[in-house]
Parts: structure tokens; C-alpha cells; sequence
């Protein structure tokens, strides 16, 4: 028998040339389109398609479905934007202000998220779930409460100080919508990059059959808390987007409700595909857009497609598609392997 | 080598593994029997660390291993497969393999491409060609059948290249001659591997076939052990698991 020879992995090089790609487009789609209102939107959604695709991580990656995901998307952007209103901040910090604020940003929400991460990886599937949730609404509690820090149910308001650095200025539309798709397509990529590693297919092995990864010698503890910090960190990479583009952070950032509406966007966008959340997250903004044309009932809207695409298509829209075309072309295989049988068979015929 | 020294097991009343001492040589290859419920997945879930004994000693190569997590149980070169087939359902074969050679590797936490390092490619390319999996290899392993599956969740714990190896009913679910074929392929990969192997089954002709030592279990205790020859011939074995032969006579009486 000719030994077997493994199918070659697709190289890491290949996924940054498509995300340079990807930033290409989003970029020209900028400039092509110079609207206020396209910006605007593709911007909150680089925002929550952040949040979405971190938490798919978790839950889609890793079967750790975590009910307070929002928790870090909040702490993103409210550690970003209280280091730049912090007294003397921009003075010290000068050009530099904004890109230390969102690194601060990401290793203390990656250090909070890794903290919770030890206590909650404990537990498992509804256990883990609902401790997830309670220390989102612990995290709530702290931004209500600490008025003096965080404005409280107000929220950080009064405009965060967004200094320019290395000629970006990012309180100018362009300037903004340009380094808000940068630092997207950054996190997507670091994203993909895990997927796609050894660590991806260790989160895969932990969906699966998690009883079965400790027959392997692997901590499976480690590993979700590794997958939790991770996950916590890209989503505040998300809540800084959105304190940028708002110039402030607010409370309902860490409401049960978003954690909630990214778990919707990753069922509506598919589990099983890489960019299903991101689809879904856009499928959102569409229903929400195309809704208030008509009605505020917004949420009547939401819940009817999730009833359709739960009920109908019994998968996320873009797994849906994909097996579509998955399916045609196994159709077309069969229907090409008939014809080469049946041209055989006539030549032996003949 | 591999010696369990007067293990007990506990569960509330019941007594699942009594007072149970065994050796197992190194490179040697043995087969644990008895009826349903004697404590023959027990003593293998003891041996891995799935449960802790309530007293005894289980030591490997040495060194006690009662009680350890399976994780680390793992490490010192105890792999293990499962009665019901426990694999990855969403990748594939090759990709199974690789992640398990990957673990092996201690490159499960690795943030670099997956499946790039040479060694984890030919020693999967190597377990495939090993286990005869080629023909399955590149398909989603919740999909291929029964057999295969069973295969690749040996091709598992091989990938670990165990010291010691451990297969819970390795042809159970298997047709006639799947069954002799997987046995077959149990004694081509215990030769070719150089480790020692226990495997529960309950086919006795699969057995006596295959193992060098078997040992019988009965309501959790070692009821016998010995070569195949020694078993067939142990009275208190025929009666308690190969059944007594009823002569003609017998059964015309009792009709």
C-alpha cells in the first residue's frame, strides 16, 4: 500500500495577505463611499462584529457558551477611555496618549477576563454559563457604582480626550473609520491566526470530547482559561472601537442584554464558519435599520428572523449557504462521476 | 511494568473492584475477562485515574500512580481507548491523529500553525499507514463507520506512543469477521510498537486466540489467571463464565 501522505496546511502567510486584502477593501469602501452614515455604521459594526467573533471562540471553537461576554467588551472601553480622562494622562503621554490607553485597555480587561476565566473554567456548560452572567453583573454593579470613575448610569461622558498620534487624527471621519477598520481586521486576524493553530484545534478537541482531551495529557482547565483570557481581551479590542467612535462608554456596554445580542448574532451568522458571527452581526444592523423605517418595534423584528433562520434553516444564515454549496457540488461530482461511468460503459459497449 | 496491589473500590455498598492484585510484565500482552458488572472497566478506569481507589496501590514502572490525574497519568505512558468509540466528531481523521501526536509533542498550547512541525506530519502520516486508515483519512470522523472509528480512537492513544496501553472491548459492536480483523490488528500494532497491552473482551475465542496471560475477574475479584490453556482448563472459571456443559441426560431429566 503507497503510505499516506498528509494534506498540507494552509500557510500563515496566505491569511495575512487576506487580511491585508480584507483592510484594502474596507479602506476603499471608505474613500469610494465617503457618506457619514456608511462610516458611522460599518464602524459600530467593526464594534460588535469584534465582540461576536470573540465570543464565537468560546462558544463556537471551544463549547464554552459564556452568558457575560459583554463584561470585557464594556471594560474595553471604559479602561480605554478613564485612562485618557485621567488628570495629566494626555499631558504625559502626549502623542502616545491613545495607543497606550487601548494597549492598557487590552491587558487589563485580558487580566480581569483571565482572573474570572480561573474561577469559572472550574465549572462547566450551565454552571460555567450562569457564573459568566454573574460576574458580568458584578462588573455592572462596579460601573453603576463608582460614580466618581465612571459616571454611573450616566456613563463616561464629557467626551474622551482622542489626541492624534503618527498623523491619524481620529476625532476626523476618514481618520477614524480608517484606523477603526484597522484595528478590526487586526483582531479578526488574531482571531483566525488561533483558530488556526495547534491552540484552535486543542479548543476543538475541547468541544468535542473534552473527557477524551484528558486521556491526551492536556489540562483542559488551562486550556479554557487561556481560551476565557484570550476571548476577554479581543472583545475589548471591540469595546475601544466603540469609545472612539462615541467618544464615551455607557453602562448598557455591559448589560446581560449585549452579551445576549452577540450570542443571537454568532446563532443568526452561523457556528460552524469562521465569519458566521460577523454575518450576523451585519444581518443585526440590517434588521435594526430596515425596521425603523417602519416601526420602533425593532426586537419584534429580531426575534421573528431568529424564529425563521432557528426553525427554518435550523442552522446560522452563512452554515446554511455554505452546505448549499457544499451539497451542489457533491451533486455535480455524483452527476460527473454517472456520466464518466456511463461513457465508459458505452465505449466497452461499442 | 505494571502492578496493582491489593486495590479496592467502593462505591457506597457496593464493593466494584475487591482486593484485586496483579502484574503485568513489560511488553507483555494481556486480557482481562469476566461477566458484565465483575469490575473490569473499573480496574481500568483506577489504572488511568478516572477513579481513585479506596485502598491499595496501583504503581507503574516504579512509581505510584493511584490517584494521580488522568492528564498526568497520560504523561508517564498510560494511553487508553474506549468501549463506545471516543474520538473528535467534527475533525478529521488525519487531523484527529495530528492533534493527539500535536499533544504528545507538548505543543497543544502552541499559538503557530497547526500541522506545520515535520514530526507530528510523519508520525501521523505513520500512525495512518499503521492503523490502515488511508482510505478514510481525510473524512470527518463522526462519519465513517463503527470499525474506523474504533481504529482511530486506538490510533489515538498510540499516537502518545504509550508504554502501556489499554483497550476497553476494542471489537465490541464488530461483526464475526471485523471482530478477528481488529484482534488481528491489535496483535500487528503490540509487536510493532514495543509496549504492553491489556485489553478487556468478552469473545473468549478472540481471547484465547490473542492474549499471552488473561486473567478472570468475578464480582470485582481475581477469580484466576494464566495462559489460555490454564483458563480453559480452570474449573471454577468454566463454571462461572463459560457455563457448565449440560449432558443429554441432564436436559431430558429437567424436561
Amino acid at each position: 500500500m503507497k503510505s499516506y501522505r498528509m494534506t498540507a496546511p494552509g500557510h500563515p502567510l496566505r491569511t495575512l495577505l487576506i487580511a491585508g486584502a480584507g483592510l484594502a477593501v474596507l479602506l476603499i469602501l471608505g474613500l469610494v463611499f465617503p457618506s457619514p452614515w456608511l462610516r458611522d455604521t460599518m464602524t459600530s459594526l467593526f464594534a460588535s462584529g469584534l465582540l461576536a467573533m470573540s465570543l464565537h471562540l468560546l462558544v463556537g471553537y471551544s463549547g464554552l457558551v459564556s452568558f457575560g461576554h459583554a463584561a470585557y467588551f464594556a471594560l474595553g472601553g471604559y479602561v480605554f477611555g478613564m485612562t485618557l480622562q485621567a488628570p495629566g494622562y494626555v499631558e504625559t503621554f502626549g502623542a502616545w496618549s491613545l495607543p497606550s490607553a487601548m494597549l492598557l485597555a487590552m491587558f487589563g480587561t485580558g487580566g480581569a477576563a483571565f482572573l474570572v476565566g480561573l474561577v469559572c473554567a472550574r465549572l462547566s456548560e450551565i454552571y460555567f454559563a450562569f457564573l459568566t452572567l454573574a460576574f458580568q453583573m458584578l462588573f455592572l454593579s462596579l460601573i453603576q457604582g463608582f460614580v466618581g470613575y465612571t459616571g454611573g448610569d450616566q456613563g463616561l461622558t464629557g467626551g474622551i480626550p482622542r489626541p492624534a498620534f503618527l498623523g491619524i487624527n481620529v476625532t476626523q471621519s476618514w481618520d477614524r473609520y480608517a484606523f477603526c477598520a484597522t484595528v478590526f481586521v487586526f483582531g479578526v486576524l488574531v482571531i483566525r491566526l488561533i483558530t488556526e493553530s495547534s491552540f484552535g484545534f486543542t479548543l476543538r478537541m475541547l468541544r468535542d470530547n473534552e473527557a477524551r482531551v484528558k486521556f491526551l495529557g492536556i489540562n483542559t482547565y488551562l486550556t479554557k482559561v487561556i481560551c476565557f483570557t484570550l476571548a476577554g481581551t479581543l472583545a475589548s479590542l471591540g469595546g475601544v472601537i466603540l469609545a472612539i467612535f462615541t467618544s464615551a462608554a455607557y453602562p448598557e456596554w455591559a448589560s446581560w442584554t449585549k452579551s445576549g445580542e452577540a450570542i443571537f448574532m454568532i446563532m443568526l451568522g452561523g457556528v460552524n464558519t469562521f465569519l458566521g458571527p460577523l454575518a450576523g452581526a451585519l444581518a443585526m444592523r440590517i434588521i435594526d435599520d430596515v425596521t425603523l423605517l417602519y416601526t420602533t418595534h425593532t426586537e419584534l423584528a429580531k426575534g421573528i428572523v431568529i424564529l425563521f433562520v432557528v426553525l427554518v434553516l435550523k442552522r446560522g444564515i452563512l452554515d446554511f449557504a455554505l452546505d448549499r454549496r457544499r451539497s451542489r457540488a457533491d451533486r455535480r461530482a455524483n452527476r460527473d462521476r454517472a456520466a464518466a461511468h456511463e461513457k465508459e460503459r458505452a465505449d466497452v459497449d461499442s | 511494568m505494571l502492578t496493582l496491589d491489593h486495590v479496592v473500590k467502593r462505591f457506597g455498598g457496593v464493593v466494584a473492584t475487591n482486593d484485586v492484585s496483579l502484574t503485568f510484565p513489560n511488553e507483555s500482552l494481556s486480557a482481562i475477562i469476566g461477566p458484565n458488572g465483575a469490575g473490569k472497566t473499573t480496574l481500568f478506569n483506577l489504572i488511568t485515574g478516572h477513579l481513585v481507589p479506596t485502598s491499595g496501590s496501583i504503581r507503574f514502572e516504579g512509581d505510584e500512580i493511584a490517584g494521580m490525574k488522568p492528564a498526568a497519568i497520560v504523561r508517564k505512558g498510560i494511553g487508553r481507548a474506549f468501549q463506545v468509540a471516543s474520538i473528535f466528531g467534527s475533525l478529521t481523521v488525519e487531523q484527529s491523529l495530528a492533534v493527539a501526536v500535536t499533544a504528545h509533542e507538548r505543543r497543544a498550547f502552541s499559538l503557530g500553525g497547526a500541522f506545520r512541525n515535520h514530526t507530528i506530519r510523519r508520525r501521523t502520516e505513520e500512525l495512518v499507514d499503521l492503523l490502515q486508515l488511508n482510505h478514510v483519512a481525510q473524512r470527518i470522523s463522526g462519519e465513517i463507520s463503527h470499525g474506523d472509528q474504533k481504529l482511530l480512537d486506538v490510533g489515538l492513544a498510540l499516537a502518545l506512543r504509550p508504554k502501556l496501553l489499554l483497550l476497553d472491548e476494542p471489537a465490541a459492536g464488530m461483526g464475526p469477521d471485523e471482530r478477528w480483523q481488529m484482534m488481528d490488528t491489535v496483535k500487528r500494532l503490540w509487536k510493532s510498537e514495543n509496549m504492553t497491552l491489556i485489553f478487556i473482551e468478552h469473545d473468549i475465542d478472540l481471547v484465547f486466540q490473542t492474549a499471552e496471560m488473561i486473567h478472570v475477574l468475578r464480582y470485582g475479584s481475581v477469580l484466576a489467571s494464566g495462559t489460555a490453556e490454564h483458563i480453559r482448563g480452570h474449573p471454577e472459571v468454566i463454571e462461572a463464565y463459560l457455563g457448565t456443559e449440560v449432558t443429554h441426560e441432564e436436559t431430558e431429566v429437567a424436561l
